[in-house]
């Protein structure tokens, strides 16, 4: 099947939309699992040090490619990717790219510092794919994507070029047939014996999709090398959260390193939070409420500092977990709250409220607008607790009263 | 009149021994919902919350006539428990639920594309026809009897709307929460449909969130099937790309699903947009007067 993947048609098949799950891991970690699945990679190890990266270099017989591993594409634009001669300069180049900060395109501003290496041998590039599993929304199934253009970005070519991209959704039953696979080969204007291992390869493609709980399996780009061999030269694997529970050895593959420290405790707390650039810390209970409050704070004049989502039925404990969290950004200063008590009472966020503030060092304006159940009950407590918070009427007041005081400061 | 529940409705409340399970069966039935049975695996025979429980929803259905299921079952399970609802014959699957692995519910959406079941959910507070029945977790106090159809993704964000309303003296006919997952049963259009076809829903207000192409298919579908004036606001214009705010459907990816697309693709097709999440409730009365002046005829703005 080939249709269009227009931008704009909002048929929610965003290129990279199995983006949507936190847990990613490394290139070479994932090329590990599809090595497993039975496709080619490139002969390679990690690296943790240049000594290491002079030893595997050396083993593949001196030539290497030399790839930072970080969370974020786009490497080879920040001189994350380079080419050794020789083992002795693999090492030299391994020693200049460990530690440095590598910016990408995708990784903001900030950048991240680079602690792992792939070395790989180099491949002969006779021609370049582009091959994935993700979850196609509009459809509830996952689809396999295919374009005989690959190595660029799929965003972009989905800009440039839709109907360069063949996408054959997978419904649970029959399941990824050899018809399909052998039309997307023929698609890509492959033949005779290319087409027959082109098809077990999208086959192990999709069982690596399926078997991991995965949420994206990228190949980009797969390689038809000059010997006629597909070789997976580029590899990235995201995978679904929920499904972490009955996928052990993935949650094992979670590099702490490339994470935000402060969302790692967050999530060690059962918060969800996000960190942003702005200065008004917010707490809110519930996603939708919490972006809203965002949204609402930008929108007379403020910057939110984060997303934080304290839950329907967030403890004291929790409330106290969360402002140390959020008053642990320096750039903080005024808080916040916003709660829509339903099932979780008025009085009880109150006091919960007023007993993490008296363990928690404030010292930014804190604004609460609190609503629902027993409000009145919890408004007295707040006002008769001696600490220093402003209440507010409603979000618009609350974000208007948050920004106000934090310009103040 | 209201869509999916009325006075009538008779559920089975699926993991009614749970913590969550019990507390909710608890506040729907204050609320004057009919709670008929509940089934927990290997406690048949016993009564919980005075509600008699049944080993299986066939069993259920069968010695109650419940119609209507309502799941507080662990994620691990929960797709399961959907089937099972399926399966006994139950109209509508309420799925509480979060966080079930996508893969099962690919599972769950191919298996219920007979038509037989309705699902709302997963990972959502579900829905209340106001003074009739609560199938949910939200606070049914701030709910009040009328003529605006609430139809969202999100679970708090629907409570302050709808307090919004209520504060106002406008009422709801019906308020859904369909879900924050990647993978849902009832999508807007669905919901929508149900919407224009019940003669007491006279306004709908959608709530829409970043991630997907949800929106933009009901603003499609919205253009030129519904004849009832709306009112939008989708949550996250300030999220930034790449990253997820709560909700594992809630994501920007690729340029597709931000914010500003769906509020655009909304506002085109006759929807009236807001930038604010605190001015739903006087869109609402806006919409409801002119709505009323032009004669209950196409009243959008």
């Amino acid at each position: 099947m080939l249709y269009r993947v227009a931008a704009g048609t909002g048929l929610g098949f965003g290129a990279a939309n199995g983006e949507n799950l936190r847990v990613k891991i490394h290139e070479y970690q994932a090329k590990q699992i599809l090595r497993r699945f039975g496709i080619d990679v490139p002969k390679g190890d990690v690296a943790f040090s240049p000594k290491e990266a002079q030893a595997i270099a050396s083993r593949l017989g001196g030539r290497s490619v030399i790839k930072a591993q970080i969370h974020a594409g786009g490497r080879g634009k920040g001189g994350g990717v380079r080419i050794a001669a020789y083992a002795e300069e693999a090492e030299r180049l391994a020693r200049q790219m460990i530690g440095m900060n590598l910016v990408t395109p995708q990784t903001g501003p900030r950048g991240r510092k680079v602690r792992r290496l792939l070395i790989e041998e180099p491949v002969d590039i006779s021609r370049e794919i582009y091959l994935a599993v993700t979850l196609d929304r509009a459809r509830s199934v996952p689809a396999l994507m295919a374009s005989g253009q690959g190595g660029m970005e799929i965003e972009e070519l989905a800009r440039r070029d839709p109907k360069a991209i063949r996408v054959e959704p997978i419904e649970p039953v029959p399941g990824f047939r050899s018809y399909q696979a052998r039309r997307v080969a023929y698609g890509l204007g492959l033949s005779g014996d290319q087409v027959t291992r082109a098809t077990r390869l999208m086959q192990a493609l999709l069982r690596a999709y399926q078997e991991t709980d995965a949420s994206l399996v990228e190949i980009n780009p797969l390689v038809l090398t000059a010997q006629g061999a597909f070789v997976a030269l580029d590899a990235k694997m995201t995978f679904d959260d929920n499904a972490l529970f009955r996928r052990p050895e993935i949650r094992e593959l979670r590099d702490p390193d490339e994470e935000e420290p402060l969302e790692v405790e967050a999530s060690a707390h059962g918060l969800n939070y996000v960190k942003l650039q702005g200065n008004i810390g917010c707490m809110v209970n519930g996603a939708g409420l919490a972006m809203a409050t965002m949204d609402i704070i930008k929108l007379v004049g403020g910057e939110p500092a984060n997303f934080l989502d304290v839950g329907g039925g967030a403890t004291s404990d929790q409330v106290a977990s969360a402002f140390r969290i959020l008053l642990a950004d320096p750039s903080v200063k005024g808080v916040l709250i916003n709660i829509f008590g339903g099932i979780l009472r008025g009085d009880v966020l109150a006091r919960g409220l007023v007993e993490a503030i008296r363990k928690v060092d404030v010292r930014v304006p804190v604004v609460v607008r609190l609503e629902g159940t027993n409000v009145e009950e919890g408004r007295q407590i707040l006002k008769g607790s001696g600490l220093d918070f402003t209440l507010a009427d409603g979000m618009l007041d609350a974000a208007r009263k948050v920004v106000a005081l934090a310009g103040a400061r | 009149m209201s869509i999916l529940v009325d006075r009538d409705t008779r559920v089975v409340i699926q993991g009614i021994t749970g913590r969550e399970g019990t507390f909710h069966a608890r506040g729907c039935r204050e609320y004057g919902t009919k709670i008929v049975a509940g089934v927990t695996p290997g406690r048949g025979g016993t009564i919980h919350e005075e509600v008699p429980v049944f080993d299986t929803v066939r069993e259920a259905v069968h010695e109650t006539g419940a119609e209507v299921s309502l799941i507080f079952v662990p994620p691990a399970s929960a797709a399961d428990a959907i089937l099972e609802s399926a399966d006994a014959g139950v109209r509508l699957s309420v799925c509480i639920t979060e966080g079930i692995p996508t893969s099962d519910m690919v599972v769950v959406r191919a298996a219920l594309r007979d038509g037989g079941m309705r699902l709302i959910g997963p990972n959502c507070p579900g829905l209340i026809s106001p003074g009739k029945c609560k199938v949910g977790i939200m606070p049914g106090y701030i709910h009040k009897t009328g003529p605006v159809g609430v139809l969202s993704r999100s679970g708090t964000l629907t409570y302050e709307a709808v307090a919004q309303l209520t504060r106002r003296g406008i009422g709801q006919s019906t308020c859904i929460g369909i879900g924050g997952d990647p993978i849902i049963g009832t999508t807007f259009v669905d919901a929508l449909k149900l919407f224009r076809d019940d003669d007491e829903t006279r306004a709908i207000v959608l709530i829409g969130e970043i991630g997907g192409g949800a929106e933009e298919e009901a603003a499609r579908w919205a253009a030129t099937e519904m004849n009832k004036p709306m009112v939008a606001f989708v949550a996250g214009q300030t999220a930034p790309p790449g990253r997820r705010m709560g909700h594992a459907g809630a994501i920007i990816a690729g340029g597709h699903g931000t914010a500003a697309e769906k509020m655009a693709a909304l506002q085109e097709c006759g929807v009236r947009v807001l930038a604010s999440p605190a001015e739903i409730g006087e869109a609402v009365e806006a919409v409801l007067k002119e709505a009323t002046r032009s004669g209950g005829a196409r009243g959008r703005g």
